[in-house]
């Protein structure tokens, strides 16, 4: 056997190992070349040793081979090629293009901003640092056969928790259970600014932000802590810390901390000053009585504390010290923790309910969703209805080697292109719209821009929007067989149309329904508007009397402010003619005892005459019969509940208040809630000072010319009071702020959602109207005419929507129905508003199909069958 | 940044491959250099600056047929691209420039 003459044999197979195989096979032959020659020349030892050394010379980065070997193990090249595809197709069909990512961009701005509404009311009072461990006392007890729960409480219970218990709790602050308005005035500044009335600790505990001066700031009676926006109305620039301002005309105190003012997601968003509990009460009250229910009780627990296991412990505190009556009540008392306050507070019958903000969060959130669930379902009727067009790129791609999950994937990835394309658009329409949106929803949200969450959560949603719009079209293009669609015998089949059409009426149930949702609302507001509510709010403005300085000046005041000839009439009462505080018992004729509890309120003589009240029978007062002061005026309410044949000339007698005869009946006064029931009324003469001044203007005088004259007035007789007035109409008005704004958002998501549903209705009908093109041509040349082709053409939405339409009445019957079911004074549903609505969503339909209709229709046919 | 990036030794490598024309292939080229230039030169060095040449698209390949004394592999053959060619002409201008404007006087200088 012959002995090969070749190189060495390890060098030769470490170089086939290392080099590229691109290049390997030339660069042996060179090598082997070489080594021939020199085997010739120099002899085998030589050539060998020159082999080696070649071989560990090509041992350069160019020559390797790559570690992972020599196949192009990733796809960026196909990831490339689908987006280019991808894009050329957006940029091809602008017009779809343009239906598509506007529709969706708008149904994720609807999604966006409802999520952060939704996000918004769920992080209520995180502004507080402690908001894991503080809590609200409640109270259980018998109220009328049914356990009442309120938050009212006496100071001694407080006290009693902050001494005796004080190891539970890391801090207890006791408030006065409402904000107090107050005149705070500093030089020639004076504003009236509602806050509220602490114990030193409460600052601590709500952690606020101290942007001068400290928390310890209220342990003086005679101080008082500042909102930064008060502080800077009141002193400029100037540092208030240690100035001393003027409390309603009476107390000096001095401003011992500002803070940064309360977000408006605090349960406090309202305070704009907090001052000492201790002032309050001064010279009326202790903090250790047990029958005066006027504060508020906050806790704060210690670290690792359960708010459910000291409920139990201090349930029964309050048996030991207060007053039989109201231990037959049995009051006990519980924790509520801060986390709940906002969206779980409404008790019935001393369970936890689900609350009317909770349902608003969950029915936003639900408008959010299916908003964008409509510009998701559009995005896939166009791209399932535009199947056809792509179907040979589908053909082809599978011929060459298409997987079908690479088809999938690339049209998700097209689909996330418009997603995110969309969600740009999205983003800057809510940054645009969110002053708005503010506004209307009363709040104060600003796009997170700084924190990376919010990015995190826009992409994550986007993918998700995305996925959701593509999985559809994805799954049913990449389905296609590719030989039927090549051979030119594809048709997208029944199966492509009636999935198409269920979206179509899915898109149109939920924009009807939100329809007449809205419709339905306003119809509530305008209801409760219209109600009539006994008294004339018109030109009446009415004011606090807040300051030291009214005392004794009701007459002249009234003598000075009708002299102006511009001055109806004024007066005074205890309380606000548009609130219903002042609740009593105890009433009883001829020793029959009333159990109910009646709206009581002092007024003055004129009260009647100024408010306009109405009368049914008897009269008002008057100050011709001195006798008057022991006389009263019921309203029809407690006129029914007293069930008295002829009330007027009865007397009443008061627990130990004497007899008080009635004069006459009026109408019902609509104070509180304008969708509940009035309340019975009992009305006294008074003529001591009381807080609210009420003036009417003359009706044909204009409000504009009156008020300067009045400030005159009254800034000659009470220099020191502020000139801050409402009026009564604007007060009332205000009460129908939530149901208005409900109604505004709800306008806005449904005329949206409308929107966005004509918007794929248009886009599907351009294409089913380019798509029969010829069919439509031939059908001119026979002879059809063009009512005849739009007849065709729009047949087939319009049945859709009728579908819509019969779905939506009763499912919207249903939830305006048990929405309507919380108001006491509600509108009826007539069947006008759906028939209207119907109506309404049909002619939308019709117009918006008609256009592409008719243009198909009167195209000349000529054109269209030319071309083959 | 240079308009043709030509190092000294890729410069000789095209030149050599312009010289053989028709048969340029790798041993050929090594042995024109050698003779030629007097230099020894490594096969690993001219692989990597053939490599180079053709990824800046300044020659191109084209494989030959397999012969004997290669043991059946092919050769691979290679030839100066229009590119590759004003990149060497480009170089030959810069230098003749350079030539030129070295001033007559100056004494340093020793021609040949």
């Amino acid at each position: 056997m012959k002995k090969t003459i070749g190189p060495p044999r390890f060098a030769h197979r470490f170089f086939r190992w290392y080099c590229h195989p691109r290049m390997r096979n030339h660069i042996e032959g060179d090598l082997l070349e070489d080594y021939r020659d020199r085997v010739h020349k120099k002899g085998k030892w030589k050539a060998d040793v020159r082999f080696v050394l070649d071989v560990l010379l090509l041992l350069r980065p160019e020559i390797i081979r790559p570690l992972e070997g020599y196949k192009n193990l990733n796809t960026y090249g196909m990831y490339k090629s689908y987006f280019k595809i991808g894009w050329r197709n957006l940029a091809k069909n602008k017009g779809y293009s343009f239906i598509n990512i506007g529709g969706l961009a708008l149904g994720m701005a609807v999604a966006m901003l409802i999520s952060l509404w939704v996000y918004d009311e769920l992080s209520f009072n995180k502004y507080h640092q402690n908001y894991e461990t503080i809590a609200q006392v409640y109270r259980l007890q018998n109220r009328g056969g049914e356990r009442g729960v309120s938050t009212s409480h006496v100071t001694g219970l407080g006290t009693l928790l902050k001494t005796e218990y004080a190891s539970h709790f890391k801090n207890v602050a006791m408030i006065r259970a409402r904000t107090e308005e107050r005149v705070l005035a500093f030089g020639e500044n004076k504003f009236t600014q509602s806050g509220y009335f602490m114990q030193p600790e409460g600052a601590e505990m709500l952690t606020l932000k101290m942007v001068r001066g400290t928390r310890q700031g209220l342990t003086d009676m005679k101080s008082i802590l500042l909102a930064e926006s008060v502080a800077k109305k009141l002193f400029g620039d100037a540092d208030p810390i240690n100035q001393v301002v003027l409390m309603d005309a009476k107390w000096d105190l001095k401003v011992t901390g500002v803070y940064e003012d309360l977000p408006k997601n605090s349960t406090f968003y309202d305070a704009s000053y907090f001052a000492p509990l201790d002032l309050y009460i001064d010279g009326w009250g202790s903090l250790t009585s047990w029958d005066n229910y006027f504060v508020y009780i906050y806790v704060q627990l210690n670290e690792g504390g359960n708010f459910e296991e000291l409920s139990r412990y201090i349930k029964d505190v309050m048996l030991a010290h207060v007053d039989a009556e109201t231990k037959e009540s049995k009051p006990e008392i519980f924790l509520h923790p801060m986390g709940q306050w906002h969206l779980d507070s409404e008790f019935k019958n001393g369970e936890l309910t689900t609350s009317k903000r909770m349902l608003s969060v969950w029915y936003y959130s639900a408008i959010g969703v299916f908003v964008l669930l409509l510009a998701c379902i559009n995005f896939m009727n166009l791209s399932t209805a535009r199947s056809e067009k792509r179907a040979k790129e589908v053909g082809i791609r599978k011929s060459i080697g298409s997987m079908r999950g690479q088809l999938i994937q690339q049209f998700f990835g097209e689909t996330l292109l418009v997603a995110f394309l969309s969600a740009v658009i999205a983003l800057i329409i809510v940054q645009l719209s969110l002053p708005w949106f503010n506004y209307v929803s009363d709040k104060n949200i600003a796009l997170p821009i700084s924190n990376p969450l919010f990015w995190l959560a826009c992409v994550a949603f986007t993918l998700f929007t995305g996925l959701l719009a593509g999985s559809y079209p994805a799954l049913y293009l990449s389905s296609f067989n590719a030989v039927k669609i090549l051979k030119g015998t594809f048709k997208a089949g029944r199966f492509a149309v009636l999935p198409r059409r269920v979206l179509v009426v899915v898109q149109f149930t939920v924009s009807i329904t939100l329809t007449i949702g809205t419709i339905i609302v306003y119809q509530q507001i305008q209801f409760a508007k219209n109600r009539p509510v006994g008294y004339s709010r018109a030109n009446l403005i009415g004011m606090r009397t807040a300051s030291p300085e009214y005392k004794g000046q009701y007459h002249t005041l009234r003598n000075e402010l009708k002299s102006t000839n511009l001055v109806e009439e004024i007066a005074e009462a205890n309380y606000s003619i548009i609130d219903t505080r002042g609740w009593n018992g105890g009433f009883s004729w001829h020793g029959n005892k009333y159990d109910q509890t009646f709206n009581t309120i002092y007024v003055t003589h004129e009260y009647g005459k100024t408010v306009g009240w109405e009368f049914v029978a008897g009269r008002d007062f008057s100050r011709d019969f001195p006798s008057d002061l022991s006389g009263i005026v019921i309203n029809e309410s407690a006129a029914a509940i007293l069930s008295l044949e002829n009330p007027v000339g009865e007397s009443l007698s008061w627990m130990d208040r004497g007899e008080f005869k009635i004069l006459g009946v009026v109408k019902d006064m609509v104070k509180g809630s304008p969708y509940e029931p009035t309340d019975p009324s009992i009305i006294f003469l008074s003529e001591s000072d009381m807080q609210w001044l009420y003036i009417k203007i003359k009706p044909e005088v204009s409000a504009h010319e009156a008020l300067p004259k009045i400030q005159s007035v009254l800034a000659s007789i009470v220099p020191s009071a502020p000139f801050d007035y409402t009026f009564a109409d604007e007060a009332y008005d205000a009460k129908f702020k939530a149901e208005e704004r409900i109604g505004k958002l709800a306008t806005l998501f449904s005329v949206l959602a409308l929107l966005i549903s004509c918007l794929g209705l248009f886009g599907l009908a351009s294409f089913i109207a380019e798509q029969r093109t010829k069919e439509i041509g031939i059908r001119k040349i026979l002879g059809a005419s063009i009512p005849n082709l739009w007849k065709m053409l729009s047949k087939d939405f319009a049945v859709l929507v009728i579908i819509a339409c019969s779905v939506s009445i009763p499912l919207s019957y249903y939830f305006m129905n048990s929405w309507l079911g919380q108001y006491e004074y509600r509108t009826a549903i007539s069947w006008n508003v759906f028939a209207f609505t119907a109506l309404g969503a049909l002619v939308i339909t019709l117009l918006t199909v008609s256009f592409q209709a008719i243009k198909a229709a009167v195209a000349n046919p000529v054109k269209s069958l030319r071309s083959e | 940044m240079k308009k043709y990036q030509l190092g000294e030794f890729e410069e000789i490598v095209m030149l050599t491959i312009a010289i053989l024309y028709k048969e340029a292939y790798g041993v050929a080229i090594k042995n024109e250099i050698e003779s030629r230039l007097k230099r020894n030169v490594s096969m690993g060095a001219m692989h990597t600056a053939l490599v180079r040449l053709e990824d800046k698209g300044y020659i191109r390949s084209h494989d030959g047929e397999p012969t004997e004394e290669r043991m059946g592999r092919p050769k691979k053959y290679f030839q100066v691209t229009a590119l590759g060619k004003r990149a060497m002409e480009y170089s030959r201008e810069t230098r003749n420039a350079l030539w030129g404007a070295i001033p007559d006087v100056s004494p340093n200088v020793k021609f040949s």
